[in-house]
C-alpha cells in the first residue's frame, strides 16, 4: 500500500530521550525500509526540562513541508506534553500516553492507549535511561507503520556498544505491551 | 551506522549533510566559531577533516576565521567557515576581502532571527541581503541556498566548484529547519561527482603575474608555496597584485570583479519549478518555505487552482529573467518568506509592474506553514 504521509510526535519533557527515538524510528523507516522519513525537533530553552518533542514524518512519495501539522500518532511521556499537543491529533488517530504520569486523558475522535512506560524501564527492565527505548516498542506494535525487524536494527545501529541486550529487552518489553494493549 | 538495505542512504541533518558535501568537493580546511544553529557543520567537520587528511580550526572569532580560511585558500586548499546571523555579520569585512583578492572560498550561513543575536535556535531567512550586499564596496558575488538534507549536500558541492571556477567567495544559505532537520541523503558515487579545481599557471615563476588580464576575467592564483611568489592586497592592485593609483586601472579592475559573475548569469543561475508552465498564480519561495509552498501547490493543484512555483537555489546573482518571465504569464507572483519581504523586492523589481507583487511575510521564529500560502492563494482568486 502506498502511504501519503503518517505523522508522529513523541512528546515528554527533557532528558526522557524523545529526539534519540525520533532518529531511530526515522532511520527505521527510510535506512531499512527504503522509505522517505523526516525528522525534526523542537529546538530551544523548552528542550531543557520543559516540553520536549521529537517529530517524524513517514512517506512513500517526497515529504515538502517537513514537520507535522496533523498528527496520526501522538505519544505522551507528560502530563504537560499531552495537554499541550492531543489538538493536532486528527480524527482517527492514536495516543499512547505513559498511565503513571499521565492521568487527565483528552476526549476526543481517536483510540487512546495507555501504559506505565516509565515504570516498566525502570522495574521490569532495570533502568529509566530505555524509556524510550520501551515506548518505541509499544508504537512499532500499535502503529504497524515500521515493522518489528527493522525497528530492532535501527535501535542497534544507534546504542551505545555494551548496552545492545539492554535495548532489546526494553524494546520487546513494549512491544509486548503493544499487543496486550490492542487485545 | 547500520545501512545494509539501502547502503547509498543515510540519515542527516542537513548541518551534517553540508559537512559531508565539503569534504566530497575536497574540502580541506575549516576555521569556524561555533554558533547556533550552524554548529554541528563543525562539529562534524573537527571529527572527519582531519581523518581526512584535512585542518580543523577553531579560531578566536569569525573575523579571524573568515581570514584564516582565505588564508588557507592561498596555499590551495578548498577552504570552508560556517557562521549564523551575528557571525555572518562579523566575516563581513574579510568576506570584501576575498572579493577583493579574488581567492575562493566557501562560507555557509545558518540563517536565524536577528537583527543582533535575535533568536538563536528560531528559523529565519533574514540575511539574504545581507549576504549580497553585507560587505562595502561595489562587487559581485555568488549565493546559494538549499532546502533539504540532499540539497544542503548537493548546493555545498556546487559552492565549491563556483568559488573554484569564479574565483570568489560563494555563500550558501540554509535556515534553522533546513540545518536541523534529519531526513534521507543519497550519497552518490565519488566517481560521479563532478569536481572543478581553480586554474593554475602555465607560465614560470619569473613570467607570472596573478591578476594579469585573461579571456575569461578570472585570474590565475598559484599556490602558495610553490616558488610563485606575488603581493596579495585589499587595496586597488594592478596585475601583480600591488597597490595602484591609475584610475583607469581602478575602472577595469572594479568593473571586471562584478563582471566575472555577472557575465555567466547563465552557467550559475539555478531554479526548480513545479506546475510553473499553466500556473495563472506564481509563487516564488526558497529554502525550507520552498517545501511549505510545494504542499500549497499540491494542495491547490487538486482543488482545480493553477498555481505554480519558482524556486531559485541561486539566489545572487538574481534569476531576474525567470521572474519576469513568470510575472508576464500569471495574474499575481506570492513571495512567502521568513523576512519582512527582503526578495519580494527583488521579485517586484525584477517583475516590471507585469504582475502585482504579494508578501507573505512571517517574523515570529515560526516556519510559514502551507495553510498560509493556501489561504492567501485563495484570497487572490
Amino acid at each position: 500500500m502506498i502511504m501519503e504521509r503518517y505523522e508522529i510526535r513523541l512528546s515528554g519533557s527533557g532528558g526522557q530521550g524523545l529526539i534519540l527515538a525520533g532518529k531511530i524510528l526515522a532511520e527505521a523507516a527510510a535506512i531499512y525500509e527504503g522509505r522517505n522519513a523526516v525528522q525534526t525537533q523542537s529546538y530551544g530553552p523548552e528542550a531543557r526540562g520543559g516540553a520536549s518533542k521529537a517529530e517524524v514524518v513517514i512517506s512513500d512519495g517526497e515529504i515538502d513541508y517537513p514537520k507535522a501539522i496533523e498528527l496520526d500518532l501522538l505519544l505522551s511521556l507528560t502530563q504537560e506534553s499531552c495537554t499541550k499537543y492531543f489538538s493536532d491529533l486528527k480524527d482517527g488517530s492514536i495516543l499512547i500516553v505513559d498511565s503513571g504520569l499521565v492521568k487527565d486523558l483528552p476526549e476526543g475522535d481517536y483510540r487512546v492507549y495507555s501504559a506505565p512506560i516509565t515504570d516498566i524501564a525502570v522495574n521490569k527492565v532495570g533502568k529509566a535511561v530505555v524509556t524510550n527505548i520501551v515506548a518505541l516498542g509499544i508504537v512499532t506494535r500499535i502503529s504497524g507503520i515500521v515493522s518489528e525487524e527493522s525497528m530492532k536494527k535501527a535501535i542497534l545501529a544507534r546504542v551505545p556498544k555494551g548496552t545492545e541486550e539492554l535495548n532489546m529487552q526494553a524494546f520487546d518489553e513494549g512491544f509486548k505491551v503493544g499487543e496486550e494493549l490492542l487485545g | 551506522m547500520g545501512k545494509d538495505n539501502f547502503p547509498n542512504v543515510r540519515m542527516m541533518q542537513g548541518n551534517q549533510a553540508c559537512a559531508e558535501g565539503a569534504l566530497a568537493a575536497g574540502c580541506r580546511f575549516f576555521a569556524g566559531y561555533p554558533i547556533t544553529p550552524s554548529s554541528e557543520i563543525a562539529e562534524h567537520l573537527s571529527v572527519a577533516l582531519p581523518r581526512a587528511g584535512g585542518k580543523f580550526i577553531q579560531m578566536e572569532d569569525e573575523i579571524a576565521a573568515m581570514g584564516a580560511t582565505i588564508g588557507a585558500s592561498l596555499t590551495g586548499l578548498k577552504s570552508l567557515t560556517a557562521t549564523s546571523g551575528p557571525g555572518f555579520s562579523l566575516k563581513q569585512e574579510n568576506i570584501g576581502y576575498a572579493c577583493m583578492t579574488e581567492v575562493p572560498c566557501v562560507i555557509i550561513n545558518v540563517m536565524r532571527g536577528g537583527p543582533s543575536t535575535g533568536m538563536p535556535t528560531l528559523p529565519a531567512q533574514m540575511d539574504v541581503q545581507q549576504a549580497r550586499w553585507g560587505t562595502h564596496g561595489d562587487h559581485s558575488i555568488i549565493v546559494l541556498v538549499a532546502a533539504t538534507a540532499q540539497d544542503a549536500y548537493e548546493q555545498t558541492i556546487r559552492a565549491f566548484n563556483l568559488a573554484e571556477k569564479y574565483m570568489t567567495p560563494v555563500i550558501l544559505l540554509l535556515d534553522e529547519i533546513v540545518g536541523h532537520t534529519t531526513e534521507k541523503v543519497v550519497i552518490p558515487d565519488a566517481s560521479k561527482i563532478e569536481l572543478i579545481d581553480r586554474k593554475k599557471p602555465d607560465v614560470p615563476p619569473e613570467e607570472y603575474k596573478p591578476y594579469a588580464e585573461t579571456e575569461d576575467l578570472i585570474p590565475v592564483l598559484a599556490n602558495f608555496g610553490t616558488g610563485y611568489k606575488y603581493n596579495v592586497t585589499g587595496l586597488c592592485h594592478n596585475e601583480t597584485g600591488f597597490p595602484i593609483n591609475d584610475n583607469a586601472m581602478i575602472e577595469k579592475l572594479i568593473v571586471r570583479l562584478t563582471k566575472k559573475i555577472v557575465s555567466n548569469r547563465d552557467d550559475i543561475i539555478s531554479n526548480r519549478t513545479m506546475s510553473l508552465d499553466d500556473a495563472e498564480i506564481g509563487i516564488f519561495a526558497y529554502g525550507s518555505v520552498a517545501r511549505s509552498a510545494q504542499s500549497a501547490v499540491t494542495r491547490c493543484r487538486a482543488e482545480g487552482i493553477k498555481v505554480g512555483l519558482l524556486e531559485p537555489t541561486v539566489l545572487w546573482p538574481f534569476p531576474k529573467d525567470e521572474v519576469l518571465e513568470m510575472a508576464k504569464k500569471v495574474k499575481a507572483i506570492i513571495v512567502p518568506e521568513m523576512n519582512l519581504g527582503q526578495m519580494a523586492r527583488e521579485v517586484e523589481l525584477a517583475s516590471r509592474c507585469e504582475a502585482p507583487i504579494l508578501k507573505l511575510g512571517r517574523v515570529d521564529g515560526n516556519p510559514i506553514l502551507p495553510d498560509q500560502i493556501v489561504k492567501m492563494v485563495k484570497e487572490v482568486v
